[in-house]
């Protein structure tokens, strides 16, 4: 059914139609309308979960948790701070193996206190051993719900997945797009039964002590799993693309590469934006692309190699830094090309903190400003009086 | 109005023990006996959560476990709403005949935990949450907690030339439990099992959130011989510092009387080297507030 409608709503249908035994969520903007959403459902009988309002994000995610563990299927939603409250039960998840699936309408962190989009929040979760998938618009945010639980549920992975949309501009972003039937949701994501669960049939104990003849392992096998899911989470875009007929990539998509000499990389709303600068230089005569990085955690440097072949330049553009490090995305495009035959000039912006816009005025500029030359770091669009000498884009 | 309680005889448990025994528990613990006792009551059809603390550590050192029901330890402050997702898990799925029961000790439960506490509380989830109170952090080295008694030497709050020890008063968890309104809050201990056993029956037949706060002597944390566990435990009821009391919506409906057994609360206190440091001249200013907060306990309940 074609509607249209917020992208919250949409993922709030999305949700539904995965049929969670359990959501709760602690309301934070601008994440508060998938939950609001979910509570109408529930209360007009649409929902067939137990929506718990808990009194934190902490008991959020620890609520879920216990749903998970029990052999449920269970959502959360949240945000910057939100996400970090959960932090410590985030990590625990991951280490317990439990295919919970949260939704993260990404935000800065505070202080100063914004409640603006950037990718501060999930950055910090990247070594947290979920999965962690980004949107570029409202239909694969919604479509990205029964994948990252078809993702997650897998019996041979078995891991969390963070679903990963920008806050406001999509969350608040009316558009039309596609909810598929309940039947083909079901087909697409049969109900979840977990091999171990906590059954008073057969009594099982989670949570142990790991003393250090044991930690490590489990750490171990983490890692393993996160590097074999990298395969399971292009089987299931390749999944629902045949069944739905819907694509926007597996770990990356691409966007006109095909002879591409410069490609911009980037995550989340702004591919839209990089997309129509794209055309734009094209008709130019330039020969730029464009790398979508749809998964962060697995981060599928084999893919970008694969994909980037002889590409001159690469011009990453994120909302997020590393302090005392640089660029994320950048840094991670630098290990990535670490020896490799093909190595291509590697240069980082980091744009959009806070909600700042990114016009495509401002893309254009950073295109040409960087032509040839390896910039890190830099941070665009600042304002006169804070930038330093020298920078190549400022408002 | 508070009537006398009348400890049932409940004959001693024939069940096969679900928390075993082989676990790494001191000599003397009270929280593996009171542990083991609540999943006596229990029974078999029960899921178990548990705080992070001795309780977790010393029962499931992996590849082994003490418990033989399913059991799940997340965090130290998340006991209570992990419980909270498992019951909701449970109830969706048309299996709320399971017993879901939270544990956690006094630090995880009326400190860090209390938040995830109150809010299973509210919810009004159908979990019992068992809170083992030895007083202070003793996993970590006996650190004074929220519940620490006015006094007692913890590693933490250490007597010295110008402190007699913890300076603040033990948290009153049974009254904020129960402010939430909730069918059924009591307090028990190890001392008499067959009224901790009656408690844990009773609440489990009652629909809705429950909370038992159970008293347990720690020999290592508390300063005395590992086979003073049970008098140590009683002593607590009977000088009034330890009221065993149950209340329903807010209101106290049964307390365990006093009267006829009454002891002053030397004999507890020269049970244990926590308190050892109050016994000179010097000391019987501070004997005399823990004589008031026995008092107090004794006038508000009624317990004589």
């Amino acid at each position: 059914m074609r509607m249209m409608i917020e992208g919250s709503m949409g993922v709030a249908h999305m949700v539904m139609l995965c049929r969670p035994n359990v959501v709760a969520a602690y309301p934070i903007t601008p994440q508060t309308h998938i939950v609001e959403n979910l509570s109408a459902f529930k209360a007009d009988g649409k929902l067939d979960a137990e929506f718990i309002n808990v009194e934190s994000e902490f008991g959020a995610a620890s609520v879920v948790l216990g749903a998970v563990a029990a052999g449920g299927r269970a959502f959360s939603a949240t945000t910057a701070q939100g996400l970090l409250l959960m932090g410590e039960v985030l990590h625990n998840i991951a280490g317990m193996r439990l295919p919970v699936v949260i939704n993260v309408s990404n935000r800065s962190i505070s202080a100063p206190i914004s409640i603006w989009n950037d990718h501060s929040d999930a950055i910090t979760l990247r070594d947290s051993g979920w999965i962690q998938l980004f949107a570029e618009d409202n239909q694969e945010i919604a479509d990205m719900h029964p994948q990252a639980w078809k993702i997650g549920e897998n019996p041979e992975i078995m891991l969390p997945v963070m679903v990963n949309m920008d806050g406001f501009i999509l969350t608040h972003a009316v558009e039309t797009i596609e909810i598929p039937d309940q039947k083909e949701i079901d087909e697409f994501l049969p109900p979840y039964k977990p091999e171990y669960f906590l059954d008073v049939k057969a009594p099982k104990t989670f949570g142990n002590l790991a003393e250090p003849q044991w930690y490590a392992e489990t750490r171990y096998k983490l890692w393993e799993t996160l590097e074999d899911s990298k395969a399971v989470i292009e089987k299931v875009a390749d999944e629902y693309k045949a069944k739905f007929g819907r694509y926007l990539g597996g770990l990356i998509d691409t966007y006109r590469m095909d002879d591409a000499e410069r490609v911009f990389v980037a995550m989340g709303s702004m591919i839209g934006t990089i997309k129509d600068v794209i055309d734009d230089l094209r008709q130019e005569g330039e020969k730029v692309g464009l790398l979508k990085i749809r998964s962060l955690r697995p981060f599928p440097k084999e893919k970008i190699r694969e994909v980037c072949g002889d590409v001159k330049e690469l011009i990453v553009l994120e909302k997020a830094i590393s302090f005392g490090l640089g660029g994320v995305l950048q840094e991670e495009l630098r290990s990535t090309f670490y020896k490799h035959k093909n190595q291509p000039i590697i240069s980082g912006f980091v744009l959009g903190l806070g909600g700042r816009d990114i016009p495509p005025t401002t893309l254009v500029k950073i295109y040409e400003a960087s032509k040839g030359k390896e910039i890190l770091n830099e941070f665009v669009d600042l304002r006169p009086e804070v930038a330093p000498k020298g920078s190549l884009v400022t408002l | 109005m508070a009537e006398t309680a009348k400890t049932k005889k409940i004959k001693p448990p024939v069940e096969e023990a679900l928390l075993t025994s082989g676990h790494r528990g001191c000599a003397g613990c009270g929280e593996a006996l009171g542990a083991k006792l609540v999943m006596e009551a229990a029974g078999p059809n029960t899921i178990a959560t548990a705080a992070t603390g001795c309780l977790e550590v010393f029962s499931t050192a992996f590849p082994e476990t003490a418990w033989r029901v399913p059991w799940i330890h997340s965090l130290f402050e998340n006991s209570a709403a992990v419980a909270a997702g498992i019951e909701a898990c449970m109830r969706n799925k048309g299996m709320e005949d399971i017993n879901v029961i939270a544990q956690g000790g006094d630090g995880g439960t009326a400190d860090i935990g209390i938040g995830c506490l109150s809010g299973v509380l509210e919810r009004n989830q159908n979990v019992l949450y068992v809170c083992y109170d030895n007083e202070a952090y003793m996993n970590t080295g006996v650190q004074r907690s929220g519940l620490t008694p006015y006094d007692a030497r913890t590693s933490t709050s250490p007597p010295g030339t110008e402190s007699w020890g913890n300076q603040h008063q033990k948290k009153n968890l049974l009254a904020i439990c129960a402010a939430h309104m909730i069918p059924y809050a009591a307090t028990a201990t190890v001392g008499f099992p067959q009224d901790l056993m009656m408690k844990v029956k009773k609440a489990l037949k009652i629909k809705g959130a429950k909370f038992l706060h159970v008293h347990v002597p720690c020999p290592l944390g508390w300063i005395y011989d590992t086979k003073l566990t049970i008098e140590v435990a009683r002593t607590a009821v009977n000088t009034g510092l330890y009221p065993l009391v149950e209340m329903q919506f807010n209101k106290v409906t049964r307390v365990r009387k006093i009267g006829k057994t009454r002891q002053p609360v030397e004999d507890y206190l020269k049970l244990q080297g926590r308190f050892k440091h109050l016994f000179s001249e010097a000391g019987k200013e501070e004997l005399e507030k823990i004589r008031q907060i026995a008092q107090d306990n004794i006038d508000y309940y009624g317990l004589e």
